[in-house]
C-alpha cells in the first residue's frame, strides 16, 4: 500500500541545510500495524506528514496504493487525503464551536455528503470509538481521552485505509492512552492499516512492526528480515 | 463541500468572533446608510424644487418682460435695461395663438386694505378668471371674480385665506365690502390655504381684476402673463408663438422674455440629479473604506485561525474550498452590513422628516441598490486577499500553530 523510495526531506534554515529525512526507504503492506519511534527531531513526524501527503518530498518517490504522489495535483491530494487517509494528532484538534458529531461531521462536509447520511455515519464511528452518549458535547465538555476518541471517530468516518497518528497518546494519562491504543488495535483488526507515532516504548513495543529513526534515517525495521 | 455546508460553517465562524464580526458589520452599514441619507437630501431637494415649479401648473409658459441675457432661468433672473411694457392688447394678441389654450395676465404690487377698523398690507395680484385654472387653485367659498373679462374692471376681490381671518374673524366675508387702496371692492370668494409657492405666501393674497389693479398702480405694465399650451406638445410651439406675436406688437424689437415651465424644471432637475450623484460617489468611498477594513480584520482572522485552516486541509479540503469559505464570510459581511445600513439609513430619513416635514426624504432605487451591490462586490475584493492568504498556509506549519 505504501513504497517510499530513497525519500529525502531537506530545510534549508539560514544557510545550513537539515536533514529531516534522510533516504528513507520503506514498504507497508495494507492492514499492517506499525510503530515509529525515535528520539525528538529525529524526522518521525516529518514522514508521516509526507505519508499523509500534508507535506512532499524533496527526493524520492511515494507511492501510495501505487501511485507515485508527486504527479498529483492540489485536488487529488486533497481527495486522496479525504478518502484514503485519517489523521489523529497529539493535540486533538477540534474545533471547539461544534459538538462531536459535528466534529465527526467536518470531513463528509468537505466531501459534499448529504447531511441525513452525515448523521447516520457520524453516529456509527462515535459508537465505534464508545461516545454515543456523547456525541452532543462540545470539545470543552469532554475529557482528553474522550476528545482523542472524536478525533479517532473524525479520521475513520471517511473509511479510510490508512491511519496515520502522531503521538495520540502524548497529551494523556496512561489509563485513556492504553484505552486509545486499544482503540486503535481494534480498527486494525477490522483491517485498517494503522501508523502510530510514539515516545513510549510500552505502546511502540505492541505494534506489529516497530521502525526507529534517528537523524532522519530508519535505523531499525523490525519488519524487515 | 455544499452551499448551504459553506454558509452555515462562514456563519459558524463569524458568530464565534462577535466583537469582530459587529466591527466589520458596522464599517459596512456606515457606509450603505451615508449612501441612503446623502442619496435622500439630495432626492428630497430635488424633489422639492420641480414640485414647487410643477405647483405653477401644467404645460406652462411665462412671458416677462425684458430681454433676458441667460436663457431658461427661473424669476429672479438679470433684466437687461428697462423695456417697453407688457399690455393687455400684448395679452389679447396672444389669445389668439392656436398653440395656447388660456392665459392671464399678471399685476402684482404691494396695497393696504382695511375693512372697519383692521388694516394690513398685503400682496395684490391683478389678474383675470383663467389665473385659478391655470394655477389650480381651490376655493374655500364664492367664485374667483366671477365673469371679469380680459379688460374689464369691477369692484371685486378674492382674499387669500389668511387675509379673510384676519378681517372677518369669524364672519362670512362674501358679499361684504372692504377698502382696497383707494377703491372699494366687495368680496366674491375666498381661496383654501394653500401655503407658499415659489416664495409667495398664497394666503397672504388679495385678488382683483387686472384692469382693477392697473388702475389701483396706476399703470398699464404688466408683471407677466402666464398662458397654458395646448398640451405638452404644444409648449415649443407656443413659446415660439408668443415670441414671434409680442416682437411684431413692439415694431420687430424682441424685448420680452419667454420661459417655459419644462426648461426650467429640466434644468433644476438636472443640477439636483448631478448633486445627487455625487453625493452617492462621496458616500460611497466610505464603502471602499469598509471593505479596507474587513480585508484588514479578515487578515488578523485568518492569522488567529491557522489551525483550523491546518486542519480543514489535513481533512482534504482544497485550496478552492478554503476560499470559497472565506470569501463566504467577507460576503457575509457585506451584505448583512449592506441590510443593517439600509435600515439606518431609512431610520435616519425618518428622524430627518420629524425636523423638515416639509421635505420628503427617501433615497432613489438606484442609490439602495448602487449601495447594496457596492458593499457586497467591496467585501468580495478585499476578502480574497485574506481567503487566498488562508489557502495558501502550510498545513503543516498551521496546525502546529506556527
Ligand atoms: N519547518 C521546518 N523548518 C526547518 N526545520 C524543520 C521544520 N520542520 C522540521 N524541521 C526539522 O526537521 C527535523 C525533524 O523534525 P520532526 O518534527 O520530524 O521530528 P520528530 O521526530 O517528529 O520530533 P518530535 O519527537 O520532537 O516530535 C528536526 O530537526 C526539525 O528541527
Ligand atoms: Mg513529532
Amino acid at each position: 500500500m505504501i513504497e517510499l523510495i530513497e525519500v529525502c526531506r531537506d530545510y534549508v534554515v539560514g544557510d545550513q541545510v537539515v536533514h529531516a529525512l534522510d533516504h528513507v526507504s520503506l514498504r507497508i503492506p495494507a492492514g499492517d500495524y506499525v510503530s515509529i519511534m525515535g528520539p525528538s527531531g529525529s524526522g518521525k513526524s516529518t514522514l508521516l506528514n509526507i505519508l499523509g501527503l500534508m507535506d512532499r518530498p524533496t527526493a524520492g518517490i511515494y507511492r501510495l496504493d501505487g501511485v507515485d504522489t508527486s504527479t498529483m495535483n492540489d485536488e487529488e491530494l486533497a481527495h486522496a487525503r479525504q478518502h484514503q487517509i485519517g489523521f489523529v494528532f497529539q493535540s486533538f484538534h477540534l474545533v471547539p464551536r461544534l459538538n462531536a458529531l459535528e466534529n465527526v461531521e467536518l470531513p463528509m462536509i468537505l466531501a459534499g455528503i448529504p447531511p441525513k447520511q452525515r448523521h447516520s455515519r457520524s453516529l456509527g464511528a462515535l459508537a465505534k470509538v464508545g461516545l454515543s452518549k456523547r456525541a452532543d458535547h462540545r470539545p470543552n465538555q469532554l475529557s482528553g481521552g474522550e476528545r482523542q476518541r472524536v478525533a479517532i471517530a473524525r479520521a475513520i468516518v471517511m473509511q479510510p485505509k490508512l491511519l496515520l497518528a502522531d503521538e495520540p497518546t502524548g497529551n494523556l494519562d496512561s489509563k485513556s492512552g492504553g484505552e486509545i491504543i486499544a482503540i486503535l488495535e481494534q480498527l486494525n483488526g477490522q483491517g485498517l492499516t494503522v501508523l502510530v507515532v510514539t515516545h513510549d516504548p510500552a505502546i511502540g513495543g505492541r505494534a506489529r512492526r516497530q521502525l526507529q529513526f534517528r537523524d532522519g534515517r530508519l535505523l531499525h525495521d523490525s519488519g524487515q528480515s | 463541500m455544499r452551499l448551504l455546508d459553506c454558509n452555515r460553517l462562514a456563519g459558524g465562524a463569524l458568530l464565534r468572533a462577535p466583537a469582530r464580526t459587529f466591527m466589520m458589520l458596522l464599517a459596512t452599514a456606515i457606509g450603505v446608510a451615508a449612501v441612503v441619507v446623502l442619496t435622500s437630501l439630495g432626492e428630497a431637494a430635488r424633489r422639492f424644487v420641480t414640485d414647487e415649479f410643477r405647483s405653477l401648473g401644467t404645460n406652462l409658459i411665462i412671458v416677462l418682460p425684458g430681454r433676458s441675457e441667460t436663457s431658461g432661468l427661473g424669476p429672479g433672473m438679470v433684466i437687461a435695461a428697462t423695456p417697453r411694457d407688457l399690455t393687455l392688447d400684448d395679452a389679447r394678441a396672444l389669445q389668439r395663438s392656436p398653440y395656447i389654450r388660456r392665459l392671464a395676465p399678471v399685476v402684482v404690487g404691494e396695497v393696504s386694505v382695511s375693512r372697519g377698523g383692521l388694516e394690513r398690507e398685503v400682496t395684490l395680484l391683478g389678474t383675470t378668471p383663467e389665473f385659478r385654472v391655470i394655477r389650480q387653485w381651490h376655493m374655500a367659498m364664492g367664485e374667483f371674480l366671477p365673469n371679469v373679462g380680459l379688460e374689464q374692471a369691477a369692484p371685486l376681490c378674492v382674499l387669500g385665506a389668511t387675509v379673510s381671518n384676519e378681517l372677518f374673524r369669524r364672519e362670512s366675508p362674501l358679499g361684504r365690502w372692504l377698502r382696497v387702496g383707494d377703491r372699494r371692492c366687495r368680496v366674491s370668494g375666498v381661496l383654501e390655504p394653500q401655503g407658499r409657492s415659489i416664495g409667495v405666501d398664497v394666503d397672504e393674497v388679495v385678488i382683483v381684476p387686472v384692469v382693477t389693479a392697473q388702475q389701483l398702480f396706476d399703470s398699464p405694465g404688466l408683471f407677466r402673463i402666464i398662458a397654458q399650451a395646448k398640451g405638452r406638445a404644444a409648449i415649443e410651439a407656443a413659446k415660439r408663438d408668443a415670441r414671434r406675436i409680442i416682437t411684431a406688437r413692439h415694431y420687430g424689437e424682441e424685448d420680452i422674455t419667454v420661459i417655459t415651465q419644462d426648461a426650467v424644471l429640466a434644468t433644476f432637475d438636472g443640477i439636483f440629479g448631478n448633486l445627487t450623484r455625487a453625493l452617492a460617489g462621496i458616500a460611497s468611498i466610505s464603502l471602499v473604506v469598509a471593505g479596507v477594513l474587513i480585508m484588514n480584520v479578515m487578515l488578523i482572522a485568518v492569522s488567529q485561525r491557522t489551525s483550523e485552516v491546518g486542519l480543514l486541509k489535513a481533512l482534504g479540503a482544497t485550496r478552492r474550498q478554503i476560499i470559497a469559505l472565506f470569501l463566504t464570510e467577507a460576503i457575509f459581511l457585506a451584505g448583512l452590513g449592506a441590510c443593517v445600513g439600509i435600515i439606518f439609513g431609512y431610520l435616519i430619513d425618518a428622524l430627518l422628516v420629524l425636523f423638515y416635514p416639509d421635505l420628503d426624504f427617501r433615497p432613489p432605487s438606484w442609490a439602495v441598490l448602487g449601495a447594496v451591490l457596492t458593499a457586497v462586490a467591496a467585501g468580495t475584493f478585499f476578502g480574497i486577499l485574506p481567503a487566498r492568504r488562508a489557502a495558501e498556509l502550510d498545513p503543516i506549519a498551521a496546525l502546529a500553530g506556527r
